[in-house]
């Protein structure tokens, strides 16, 4: 570990990973915890249970502001154990100075988000703090949710499964890079921030045996493809040119050097299943999506490492996502 | 005139049946070959396009690719990111540079260290974004630390133009900008200290495009006649490299050895005058710039003239920015690397204790240097 932390330590890749298990592991160490996954299943399987804090900046977004993102998260984290999001709480740490007009936009945004999910806010926490202690507001919600679908796992990939995305890729990381300070971009990007309940209650009403799922937040969903090869001792191997990316991505990704794969979503998961489910599975999710797409086979070539082919029969591997995402220079 | 798309610059070339196409001409072309070939791609640009499309893949085994020291963060020598760790830990100032040289650690750590210590240290995309950033703090000092080769330095030069035009009084430059002719010349004729000889293995260069819009095709012109090595300007697309490539074995097998340009779509032989006007009128050379890897070499650097000192952060802190060189460890062998007598791999400290989160030499510090490369796409072949 670095002597002081970062931001890249919060960038959902390698360093981040490290400071989680080089600190908090160690320190809180338990079964629940080890497994790792988007929300803790407790009480037998029954409840799942997660938390998540928000600091996005700027606050008010094409798309979305921090109040949507913060009733999202936390609800999609659930969603993607199979739950339903039932109760939540919600904590918000607040710059002196913020404006109460605003602060009560972005609570009723919540209440918006809430009902998508079906959830209740049952307890919350204030807090002001003094001029640049925070910037402008912090929320912080952690919600339970009853489990609907058992057996959703990072563990779970076998040779011959496939993996599909529920839309395409890097929109909310392109739209936010694109609106940062510093990178003067017009665009008619929008962020993809969306709860993820009523598309994953499909698939299940579809009656598809869902294997791994989860959200392709930070790390975008190259973090999710080499956790998933890692966890389960497999090779994803992705056909580059099946991954869904909108002309307008691509191309802030091409001035800046990124890759639509590195850049988080905010409403996009990833999915495996049986072969036998695939047809059925992009059925229900094209339903909601009609850019969602197969792009990935698990298969045995080169184990715990995600495999890129390209269309000219070249392969690569796709490595988790290091440091914090900086433009290139020329 | 129809609205042109970004798509329009990169779709086409990256066209799968027309790689292939090319990779069919090349391998039927090198079975020609007397010898083997080496091509070094000067630009980090390439060597990243090259990896990242997995083009050695497709490539007959007589036609190998050495990569080159064209990535400005990479042959930035460590005394100099010291510098800007200092400037950024100065007293009301900002340090303003472009994309990943912020995680680039020096010495002391990088500039994202001396971020979380408290410095306000920014990226942008643009230079010109100073001259917000100086406005919106008058009562700090800005200092762009100015890096790049021929591509980035017109972008330097409007700014160090705006800023005496608009009597801006708080922003200067710590300069650090350096040319490609130079250090190619440099690699070509350079001993090798540790086997005492002229060991360089380059047969040909693929010349980066991006440096021609600005400086023409006209900078590589010695180097198929005085020094006996061809040259293709090329583009940075896998169909642009594919073909650039075609272009330097066919100079091989009809026996020419020219200067030509691939990409065509952008480059002339005489390139931007009026950019390079702009650079002439700030900058002069310096006599020596130290590349990291690589060492010395003479007339490569860049620094604002005389006239424009007063703007000058080398100048103005001179008294606090340390001017010992600093070596890279021992068993890097970076400077190996770029001078095409060693592979990534073939370091015993590549991806071990050398990596892109805890780098050691220059090639492995930006995703455009050839170790980092490496370690990022594997090397599949």
């Amino acid at each position: 570990m670095t002597k002081t932390i970062t931001i890249a330590h919060g960038n959902g890749g390698e360093e981040n990973n490290e400071l989680i298990k080089k600190i908090f592991y160690k320190h809180f160490e338990n079964d629940i915890l080890a497994k790792s996954e988007d929300a803790a299943v407790i009480e037998d399987g029954k409840l799942a249970f997660t938390t998540d804090s928000f600091t996005v900046s700027p606050l008010f977004f094409p798309g979305g502001d921090i109040g949507k993102l913060a009733v999202c998260g936390t609800c999609n984290d659930l969603a993607m154990m199979g739950a339903k999001p039932k109760y939540m709480t919600c904590s918000v740490i607040i710059e002196e100075g913020f404006s109460t007009r605003e602060l009560d936009k972005i609570v009723k945004s919540m209440k918006v988000e809430l009902e998508i999910n079906g959830a209740i806010v049952v307890s919350g926490d204030t807090k002001v703090v003094p001029k640049g202690a925070v910037d402008k507001l912090f929320i912080n919600t952690t919600g339970i949710g009853t489990i609907e679908h058992a057996g959703i796992t990072a563990s779970g990939l076998k040779e011959g499964m496939s993996i599909l995305v529920s839309r395409d890729v890097g929109c909310h990381g392109a739209t936010i890079f694109a609106a940062r300070e510093g990178i003067e971009l017009e665009s008619g990007l929008q962020t993809d921030c969306a709860s993820l309940y009523p598309e994953i209650k499909a698939l299940m009403d579809a009656g598809i045996k869902i294997i791994a799922l989860r959200d392709a937040t930070r790390g975008g969903v190259s973090a999710v493809l080499n956790e998933w090869a890692k966890t389960s001792d497999v090779c994803v191997e992705v056909e580059e040119e099946s991954i869904p990316v909108l002309d307008e991505v691509r191309g802030i990704c091409e001035m800046l050097g990124f890759e639509a794969v590195d850049l988080a979503n905010e409403g996009t998961f990833v999915l495996c299943v049986g072969k036998e489910d695939e047809v059925k599975a992009l059925e229900v999710l094209q339903k909601t999506h009609s850019t969602s797409a197969v792009i990935a086979t698990v298969t045995m070539q080169y184990v715990g490492r995600v495999l890129l082919n390209s269309s000219w029969g070249t392969k690569r591997f796709l490595d988790l996502p290091t440091g914090e995402l900086l433009p290139r220079i020329c | 005139m129809a609205e042109l798309e970004l798509k329009n610059l990169y779709d086409n070339f990256r066209d799968g049946e027309t790689i292939k196409a090319y990779a069919k001409i090349i391998a039927e072309d090198a079975k020609k070959l007397e010898k083997p070939i080496n091509i070094m791609e000067v630009c980090g640009g390439h060597t990243h396009t090259i990896m990242k499309f997995g083009l050695p893949q497709l490539l007959p085994e007589n036609v190998n690719f050495i990569h080159g020291p064209g990535c400005p963060v990479c042959i930035m020598p460590k005394e100099r990111i010291d510098h800007a760790y200092v400037l950024s830990m100065q007293p009301n100032v900002i340090l303003v540079t472009l994309g990943d040289m912020i995680k680039v650690p020096g010495s002391n750590g990088s500039l994202q260290d001396a971020r979380a210590k408290g410095a306000d240290v920014r990226f942008v995309y643009s230079p010109m974004e100073c001259l917000k950033i100086a406005e919106e703090n008058p009562d700090k000092t800005v200092i762009f630390f100015a890096i790049g080769f021929e591509t980035t330095t017109p972008m330097t030069a409007v700014l160090v133009e705006q800023v005496i035009k608009l009597k801006v009084p708080n922003i200067l430059f710590h300069i650090n900008h350096v040319t490609v002719p130079e250090v190619m010349v440099e690699l070509i004729d350079s001993r090798d200290v540790h086997v005492d000889s002229y060991n360089n293995q380059i047969d040909a260069f693929l010349g980066p495009s991006h440096v021609s819009v600005i400086s023409g095709s006209k900078i590589y012109d010695k180097f198929p006649k005085d020094y006996g090595r061809p040259v293709v300007v090329t583009g940075f697309e896998p169909v642009d490299a594919m073909q650039g490539i075609s272009m330097i074995i066919k100079q091989f097998v009809e026996k020419r050895c020219e200067l030509e340009v691939q990409y065509k779509r952008v480059v002339n032989f005489e390139g931007n005058l009026k950019a390079q006007a702009l650079i002439e009128k700030y900058f002069e050379k310096m006599s020596l710039f130290r590349w990291r890897g690589l060492g010395n070499v003479p007339d490569s650097g860049l620094k604002l003239r005389e006239k424009y000192a007063a703007y000058d952060a080398e100048i103005k802190y001179k008294d606090v920015l340390p001017i010992a060189e600093i070596e890279d460890h021992k068993l890097c062998i970076c400077g190996d690397i770029l001078r095409g007598m060693a592979k990534p791999q073939e370091c015993t400290i590549f991806g071990t204790a050398c990596k892109p989160t805890t780098p050691i030499g220059s090639c492995m510090v930006s995703s455009e240097g050839a170790c980092a490369a490496y370690y990022k796409y594997g090397n599949l072949i």
